[in-house]
């Protein structure tokens, strides 16, 4: 059932946090990778600063293993809301030698993206980073405030947060800290997907359940792709799936699904007896995979 | 759906995060993987039974000794309500941790184990939530197994509660009492037949049923202007829009507005929002408004109604729960943050601390450690407008600001009457 009110609470408070970083901070920056959660943080940019531009710049990390179909989505939706989007890649980090490429069957530059992330904070002088992480999606997470103070490493100390109380956030930093903000860190998943049927919100096809070929592997449905390292004998098949949160190719499995309408999609989500991030493969490494990479200044 | 936002305050080993788990176990809130990960580590650990606290514990130290550190947030639902649960630490340092998870709540849950009855973090607990005028309170007596699920017990502890809590008023402060055995389900989700002599609802009952009270304030119109768009573009050459959340009452097209500090008054032209606009605008609504005069308006200005004004006044009377590792500085200065501004303050008086266990008064205290709370006056650089706490919670609490470390280090509840 969606519940307008409820919705309408959530982004309103959303809108409220955005213009609080648009207010505290000189260089923020939304940051952008093409799933719902950032599409969802461009529609409530919108509607914090129209018929004004945004007080911030997009900037996306491109790890080099995005789907093809979530850059193409990002291109558009740049085109289409005119502003300004700056795009670092992990590929220079590696050139740069200041990260090393894993290898093996599991390899993934989930981990590597961290350090381009920071290397674009200092050269774009950032002091705010707008993300779309929810206290829902994973334990870790649930223990984060809105306004996350990061040292200069970037890092996250769970144990000395700020106390954030009632709606007054605390955004004053030394110079070389930074702030990550998270104004959807109150939705549900399924607020989330409400919200983009709300507000009739394009987002990749990859979203909608589409044939696909897909290597089998420990259990999860890898997507088939040149980055993938395949090793002999694993079963390639092919199936009708979607996939239910958008990270890199080789750490985001898909779930066979036939939703290609959102209604489909909200239904089946309302319905599942798995979390979003069980089909994320980067958070299988250890229990406390979340939590490890945001003490080195994961997002 | 109504939401129900709720913390759980308690000491270590009461069992919160136990219950909340339990909650969700019983509810079938749970993800298999969720529930998986659960099975695997209690096994791990050589328990014989789930423990359910994992769920909520998810930073490493906090699995490591079994507490819970920081403020973790819980999103669920049961067919009758959506619930929002602030899972708040016991630990008498992170009680500033309390006071974080249960500021935007309207109900909090206190939790005492039935072996020890109320204990000196249970007033403490149970203070601070009277202090934040938490609508609902629930105690919930926990561990009823290992007292015998003896109705003499509830009873003893259940009087003794109240003794403490009657020594405080309770304008709209409503309290209840329910037994629990959060370990092994009994009357959290289902009734329990050794808790048979207990008529009241089960816990999840009480949760789905209490009526949700109005935080919000229907009376006193405020809009703090957070931020002023003046596009200057081809398409929106002379818009100049100031944009904030209505933070009490309501404002609708054509009302007369006044502008604080300048006293100005002007009308609303328009209330904007993304894909049109509005006739009216409610408490807790994100807008941009329109004037129909050129005014020169900035942030941390405040739009309100002619008619009823807030306190303007650079005195503040307050009640302050300091959460700063170092003491209050009567002789310091600090910034207050508050509505959309942020002004230097320093004490002018320091009027009483106060011994949550005995509610007693000491004014020759002189300072305020962390987690102690207490009531000063400040004096701020330039005018605030704001109102009483308990009339207006959103433009009647701030926090105050070290300026070399720039950690907050209060909560504000503005006490004008």
């Amino acid at each position: 059932m969606t519940d307008l009110k409820y919705l309408q609470e959530l982004e309103d408070e959303a809108i409220y946090i955005m213009r609080e970083v648009a207010a505290q901070f000189e260089r923020p920056a939304l940051l952008f990778s093409g799933g719902k959660d950032s599409i969802t943080l461009v529609r409530l940019a919108e509607k914090a600063f129209r018929p004004g531009r945004f007080p911030f710049i997009l900037l996306h990390v491109d790890t080099g293993h995005n789907f093809p179909e979530t850059i193409d989505f990002r291109d558009r939706l740049v085109a289409r809301i005119g502003e300004r989007l700056e795009v670092r890649y992990v590929q220079t980090s590696i050139d740069q030698k200041k990260v090393k490429e894993e290898s093996g069957k599991y390899a993934s530059r989930n981990a590597l993206q961290t350090v381009t992330l920071l290397d674009a904070i200092e050269e774009l002088k950032l002091d705010a980073c707008i993300g779309g992480a929810r206290r829902d999606e994973e334990k870790a997470r649930a223990k984060e405030r809105v306004f996350s103070v990061r040292d200069e490493f970037g890092q996250w100390d769970a144990k000395r947060q700020r106390p954030e109380l009632w709606n007054i956030y605390n955004g004053r930093i030394q110079i070389g800290e930074n702030v990550r903000v998270f104004p959807i860190s109150n939705w549900t998943e399924l607020d989330v997907w409400n919200y983009i049927k709300k507000e009739n919100l394009e987002i990749p096809s990859i979203y909608y359940a589409h044939r696909r070929k897909l290597v089998m592997r420990d259990g999860f449905l890898w997507p088939h792709s040149e980055f993938l390292n395949i090793e002999e004998g694993e079963p390639i098949v092919e199936r009708s799936v979607r996939f239910r949160t958008v990270g890199d190719m080789t750490c985001t499995a898909a779930v066979e699904s036939e939703a290609d309408q959102i209604d489909q999609i909200i239904a089946e989500i309302s319905a599942s007896t798995i979390t979003e991030r069980g089909a994320r493969i980067d958070d299988k490494r250890s229990e406390t995979a979340m939590e490890n990479r945001k003490e080195a200044g994961y997002f | 759906m109504d939401v129900l936002r709720f913390s759980t305050a308690g000491s270590v080993d009461d069992g919160k995060s136990t219950l909340i788990g339990r909650l969700m176990y019983d509810t079938k809130a749970l993800r298999t993987d969720q529930l998986e990960a659960v099975e695997r580590t209690s096994k791990r650990r050589g328990h014989d039974y789930l423990d359910l606290s994992l769920l909520t514990d998810g930073l490493k130290a906090e699995r490591e000794q079994g507490i819970t550190i920081d403020v973790a947030h819980i999103y669920f639902n049961t067919p009758r309500r959506k619930f929002i649960i602030t899972d708040t630490p016991g630990h008498v340092e992170y009680t500033r941790n309390m006071v974080t998870g249960a500021s935007n709540t309207n109900l909090a849950i206190i939790l005492i184990d039935a072996r020890h009855g109320v204990v000196e973090q249970t007033f403490r607990h149970y203070y601070i939530a009277w202090l934040l005028k938490i609508p609902q309170i629930v105690v919930a007596v926990n561990k009823m197994d290992l007292v015998d699920y003896a109705q003499e017990r509830f009873d003893e502890i259940t009087t003794e509660f109240r003794k403490f809590a009657g020594n405080l008023s309770h304008k709209g402060q409503e309290i209840s009492f329910i037994p629990v055995n959060a370990l092994g389900g009994d009357n959290v989700v289902y009734a329990s037949e050794k808790l048979a002599w207990y008529e009241g609802k089960t816990l999840l009952e009480h949760l789905e049923t209490v009526p949700i009270p109005v935080t919000a304030n229907l009376t006193e119109a405020r809009f703090p202007v957070q931020w002023v768009i003046r596009p200057q573009s081809e398409a929106h050459r002379d818009y100049r829009g100031y944009s904030g959340r209505v933070a009490g009452g309501s404002f609708s097209k054509g009302d007369e507005v006044m502008v604080l500090p300048s006293r100005k008054t002007s009308r609303i032209q328009s209330i904007d929002v993304l894909d049109g606009t509005l006739e009216q605008a409610d408490h807790g609504r994100s807008v941009t408004i329109r004037l129909e005069d050129d005014i020169d308006i900035s942030r941390g200005d405040m739009l309100v109604k002619p008619n009823n004004l807030p306190v303007i006044s650079q005195d503040i009377q307050a009640d302050l729960c300091w959460m700063g590792d170092e003491a209050l500085n009567p002789a310091g200065r600090y910034l207050l943050q508050h509505a959309a501004s942020r002004t230097p303050v320093k004490v002018r008086q320091f009027a009483y601390k106060v011994d949550p266990t005995t509610l007693e008064k000491d004014e020759e205290a002189g300072e305020l450690a962390l987690n102690e709370i207490g009531r000063v006056v400040l004096r701020s650089a330039k005018p605030l407008f704001y109102d009483d706490y308990g009339q207006n919670r959103a433009n009647g609490a701030f926090v105050l600001i070290d300026e070399h470390s720039n950690n907050t280090v209060a909560a504000g509840m503005i006490a004008e009457r």
